[in-house]
């Protein structure tokens, strides 16, 4: 298939290298360079996709960023991503890419019907349809709507591809490389200034590509070229294309999204596709440019009319002709430029102008190359269904309200010019109050919130001369202040064609007799009628008309169609623009990936993996692991063929019969130094610690001030000054910041230090009736009798010339110790310790028989200590002491903490010692009662009993002080059980706590 | 995201720290005599203002100091940081 509509030569391409590529099934052929855009309109096709709610045909309407139809279904090395603009995606060997919101196919779209059923769907009409019947909406609406809606589908396998993150600091971001953004670059880099310059397209230069104007003697390009290889080599700049900055965030931080590889057809080895970039910049300078405003006409949606600065650099970019028969529609000099392109290249256009009588250089020159051009006249509607066929055109009265007669003449696109918008959008997001400017009837930046200078055409500021007179001072000036130089630099000689003012109208009447849809936001398909129907029913602010007809809220954000709907609003509210305002600009200025965002915080890299010294030993010996916040825990060791109840069963029973041994390493352990030491803990736990002898440990609860329990362990004196911390895995970072928060804010007196431990030891607890004789094969030396080690005693030892710390200290409430060497020694101290067990059966154990153990003795955990329980709900106000102040202590007076049915945890038996309990079920009185049943208290905790060989629970109960003996009944909705139960004590094993001390 | 000078530090992103809540709040003595309100004051009640703000942020992934700002809770805008013992201003 032949290019039919690419020029023999020109443009920007490579023309040596020709590229195939496949759109809705079909092969074509394009060359280096083009976008999927170009390469299709060479093509000459323009018929790409469906409106979002008429399912109108939509072709191309921009050449970039601010497209709001041609949005296609990417298929790259065997991955898909929906909502590509084809007018952004660079063509690569091999592309592929089917339109989207279609069904069944482009050509023939289902959805259409919604055009001829406009009833169904005009302004608010999702609100209203929400208040209507419900059923019908469920049979009737939502079924035709799901199945025609939709830009695209998201691919749900995993994405290979890699995204990163990178932080950057500069003293200036330039975002946009036009001649505003080369120009403050250069004089920024000259200075010294570290200096970013990001350009979203391929290609830098911006306006400079497609305008014929020249700078100190050289082309437009020709100069954007030479300085742009200029700073490339020097060592203070960062010269990025494919790089949007896309927000502007506080403090100056920006975020820039660089597209690595998107253009590729696979990803390089060891690149991301996609980086995105957190700048910190001293100096923001943005050089973003400005969008052609549409002018709005009947039928104005049709493929084929587009923004004349579109057409003209697809001829001047990539050697594209979108018609061969234009018709050039404008109301300033803009689209002049456009048409006498097209004369260049041997295209006949017309232009329409909508003013009476303009006259400038550019004009001069159109009329000199023989231009037919039409003053006072504008498109009234297009006319062609899939493109553009003819135009009904006509004269237009001075005061633009009475249209002559109509005449239709041929054409095959139409190309319209309606002024500038400037891009304000990365002002307005750092908080800029932007400002309404006359002249050119946009809004450009008012004064600077955050460091943000904004220049050239985003300003509002059309000519070049004055742009890089402009651009160059402000990138000397703002350099100059951070660096100290001052490098003066000369401005080139400027020549451009000097304009005529534009006209302020930009919406042709509707004729008579006639109901065209004059289309504002062509994503959304929001026409001038939505607009007017909304202000009938009572809207008013442009934030509420915005939601309501949904203007601007597709993915392009509006970009061409919000200050239109403005301009609407104020005309028939009679306002004026400011008056009404405009809506909020928010990040991101264009859609961004999710994959970008996430960058490599997916899967096991979503969060740190820690792992204990004694790892590989568990991997080696089969356990299945389980995460425990960041770190990973052998859940339990699988022999043979066991399932997981199978094994945690065998290991808890081996700990109450023989010894085991389980990795403590994760524990949170503090190292509190200090004359002031016990004092701290004295006010830290709610119990005594003034006189706690060296080499004793004792168990201690701390509370938040509210009165909740925060987190419980034991902390050991190792010696007069210093102690020996532990928390619960969870907590081990809260419990740091909560010491550090109240020495360095609240009790600055106090005389202590504390650093988290953690990492420094490897702990295993040794557990068992057998562990003291295994002790003492690892301690030959030390007298580790009842006499010698007793509970909750503390002594150092070596362990075969390792330095070791032995805690007597149960969780599992047998006879158990703690043994801790320095965490390079972990793997060593474990072997040894499997080594010498043998002999007594010592076998490793899990998280999950380290659970039953702790549920069976009712030993309190995370799972009861849940941030809404006080001490007596879990049985630790024994440990309160009566004589001293202490965290939280004043809280426990509340009248809710002292009621006399108050919560309390009780142990839980299913009357058929049978079925298992599940976590978070609640208990009631009577499993009967019409719903809502009353709740009395919840399963905090379950686990198979290896002492009884029965089921057993830990529950906090109201009034479980009292309910011992009491049978009431477990339900659990979302399992769908209800359980006979009896409510025990919590202590189920050893309730008199003998073995510990044995 | 915040940049948040560290008086021990420097210049570091907002994602080195934790925000600690409104720094005029005093906790009351030890085994002080207090009123409930008093104490309903000290662990509950808290100003929503929107401006000027005297608030307490760690630097948990730096020096571990709790420092004191002075932030815009409506703009973000940061007049001063402070030692943890420094005198305000
Ligand atoms: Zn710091």
């Amino acid at each position: 298939m032949t290019q039919k509509f690419r020029l023999e030569n020109g443009g920007l391409i490579n023309r040596d290298k020709k590229l195939s590529f496949k759109f809705n099934g079909k092969t074509y052929y394009g060359y280096e360079g083009d976008t999927l855009a170009s390469a299709l309109i060479a093509n000459g096709v323009h018929l790409v996709g469906r409106s979002f709610k008429y399912h109108r045909p939509r072709g191309f309407f921009g050449a970039g960023v601010d497209e709001p139809y041609a949005i296609v279904q990417l298929y790259r090395n065997n991955e898909t991503e929906p909502n590509i603009k084809a007018t952004e995606q660079e063509l690569f060997e091999g592309l592929v890419a089917k339109s989207v919101n279609c069904w069944p196919s482009v050509n023939f779209d289902i959805g259409a019907i919604n055009n001829f059923l406009k009833i169904f769907l005009p302004a608010g009409f999702y609100y209203k349809t929400f208040m209507w019947p419900k059923s019908f909406w469920y049979r009737v609406y939502e079924p035709f709507i799901r199945k025609a809606a939709g830009l695209g589908v998201a691919s749900t396998k995993h994405d290979k591809e890699r995204y990163e993150h990178k932080y950057e600091y500069c003293d200036l971001l330039i975002a946009g490389s036009g001649p505003s953004g080369l120009a403050s670059a250069y004089a920024a880099a000259k200075n010294g200034a570290t200096v970013i310059l990001a350009e979203d397209k391929p290609r830098f230069g911006g306006s400079l590509l497609t305008s014929d104007v020249n700078i100190g003697n050289q082309s437009g390009e020709d100069w954007a070229n030479s300085i742009i290889s200029e700073l490339k080599e020097m060592p203070n700049v960062v010269v990025k294309n494919r790089s949007q900055v896309f927000g502007y965030y506080d403090h100056n931080m920006l975020v820039m999204s660089e597209k690595v590889s998107d253009h590729l057809p696979k990803t390089k080895k060891h690149h991301p596709k996609q980086r995105l970039w957190y700048i910190r910049a001293k100096e923001v300078l943005i050089s973003s440019g400005s969008i052609e405003r549409p002018l709005v006409f009947g039928n104005n949606d049709t493929p084929g009319v587009m923004l004349s600065s579109a057409a003209k650099e697809y001829l001047k970019v990539y050697g594209v002709l979108v018609g061969k028969n234009p018709l050039v529609f404008t109301n300033n000099d803009s689209g002049y430029e456009t048409a006498i392109e097209f004369k260049k290249n041997g295209v006949n256009p017309i232009i329409l102008d909508s003013r009476v009588n303009p006259q400038s250089e550019i004009i001069d020159e159109a009329i000199n190359l023989g231009i037919k051009i039409k003053f006072s006249h504008v498109v009234v509607a297009a006319q062609g269904y899939k493109k553009v066929s003819s135009a009904d055109i006509a004269k237009i009265s001075d005061d633009k309200k009475q249209l002559g007669a109509i005449e239709n003449i041929n054409c095959d696109c139409i190309c319209v010019s309606g002024f500038w918008t400037p891009t304000i959008h990365l002002a307005s997001q750092s908080g800029n109050k932007t400002k309404f400017k006359e002249e050119i009837d946009a809004f450009v930046p008012g004064t600077s919130k955050q460091k943000e200078t904004t220049l050239g055409a985003a300003n509002g500021i059309f000519t070049l001369e004055e742009t890089l007179k402009d651009s160059f001072i402000a990138g000397q000036d703002l350099s100059k202040k951070i660096t100290n130089n001052d490098n003066k630099i000369s401005f080139p000689n400027v020549v451009e064609k000097k304009s005529s003012q534009h006209d302020k109208f930009w919406c042709v009447p509707m004729p008579k007799g006639k109901s065209y849809k004059r289309f504002l936001d062509f994503q959304n398909d929001v026409a001038v009628s939505d607009i007017e129907i909304a202000l009938k029913e009572g809207y008013r602010s442009i934030e509420h008309v915005k939601r309501y007809t949904t203007l601007g809220m597709a993915t392009d954000q509006g970009k061409t169609s919000n200050l239109n709907g403005l301009q609407l609003v104020s005309d028939i509210e009679n306002k004026v623009v400011p008056a009404v305002g405009h809506t909020t600009f928010r990040p991101p200025y264009t859609p961004i990936s999710i994959g970008a965002i996430v960058g490599r915080e997916v899967g096991k890299h979503s969060k740190p993996t820690r792992k204990s010294p004694m790892h590989s030993w568990h991997e080696k010996n089969n356990a299945v692991f389980v995460d425990a916040g960041v770190w990973l825990r052998p859940r339990y060791y699988k022999q043979g063929s066991e399932t997981l109840f199978e094994a945690s069963k065998r290991e808890a029973k081996n700990v109450r019969t023989n010894v085991g041994i389980c990795d403590v390493t994760t524990l949170g352990k503090i190292d509190i130094k200090g004359p002031d030491a016990a004092e701290l803990l004295n006010r830290v736990y709610t119990n005594a610690w003034l006189k706690l002898p060296v080499g004793k440990a004792r168990y201690g609860v701390m509370l938040r001030e509210d009165g909740i329990v925060m987190d419980d362990g034991t902390t050991t004196r190792i010696s007069e000054n210093h102690y020996h911390m532990t928390t619960t895995t969870a907590q081990a970072a809260n419990v740091l910041s909560h010491l550090e928060y109240y020495l360095q804010l609240v009790w600055p007196e106090l005389n202590v230090n504390v650093v988290s431990t953690t990492e420094q030891w490897a702990g295993a607890a040794i557990a068992g009736p057998k562990s003291r004789k295994l002790l003492e094969k690892l301690f030959p030396n030390n007298d580790v009798s009842n006499e010698g080690l007793p509970f909750m005693g503390y002594m150092e030892s070596e362990l075969f010339g390792v330095k070791a710390r032995i805690f007597r200290i149960s969780f599992s409430g047998e006879l158990a110790y703690e043994v801790n060497v320095e965490s390079d020694n972990g793997q060593f101290m474990w072997e040894k310790i499997i080594e010498l067990g043998q002999e007594f059966q010592v076998q490793p154990y899990g998280t999950e028989a380290l659970s039953t153990l702790r549920i069976e003795m009712g030993h309190v955990a995370g799972s009861e200590l849940d941030g809404r329980t006080i001490s007596y709900d879990t049985s630790l106000e024994g440990l309160i002491s009566k004589k001293k102040d202490f965290i939280g202590k004043r809280s426990l007076n509340r009248e809710a903490f002292n009621s006399s049915d108050r919560q309390k945890i009780v142990g839980v038996v299913p009357l058929d010692k049978k079925t298992s309990i599940p976590e978070g079920s609640h208990l009631v009185k009577d499993a009967q009662a019409p719903l809502p049943n009353k709740k009395l208290g919840h399963i905090s905790a379950s686990c198979w009993s290896v002492e009884h060989d029965n089921p057993f629970s830990l529950a906090i109960l109201k009034d479980g002080k009292n309910m011992i003996g009491e049978k009431l009944f477990v339900m659990s909705p979302l399992k769908n059980k209800v359980i006979p139960v009896e409510i025990v004590s919590s202590h189920y094993v050893d309730p008199k706590g003998e073995r510990v001390r044995s | 995201m915040l940049h948040i000078k560290c008086p021990h530090c420097g210049m570091r992103s907002q994602n080195e720290f934790s925000y600690g809540g409104d720094a005029s709040v005093k906790r009351p003595d030890l085994n002080k005599e207090i009123s409930d309100e008093e104490w309903d004051n000290f662990v509950y009640n808290r100003k929503s203002l929107r401006g000027k703000h005297l608030e307490l942020w760690q630097h948990l992934s730096g020096c571990r100091q709790w420092i004191k700002v002075e932030r815009d809770t409506a703009t973000h805008e940061i007049f001063n940081t402070y030692k943890a013992d420094e005198e305000i201003s």
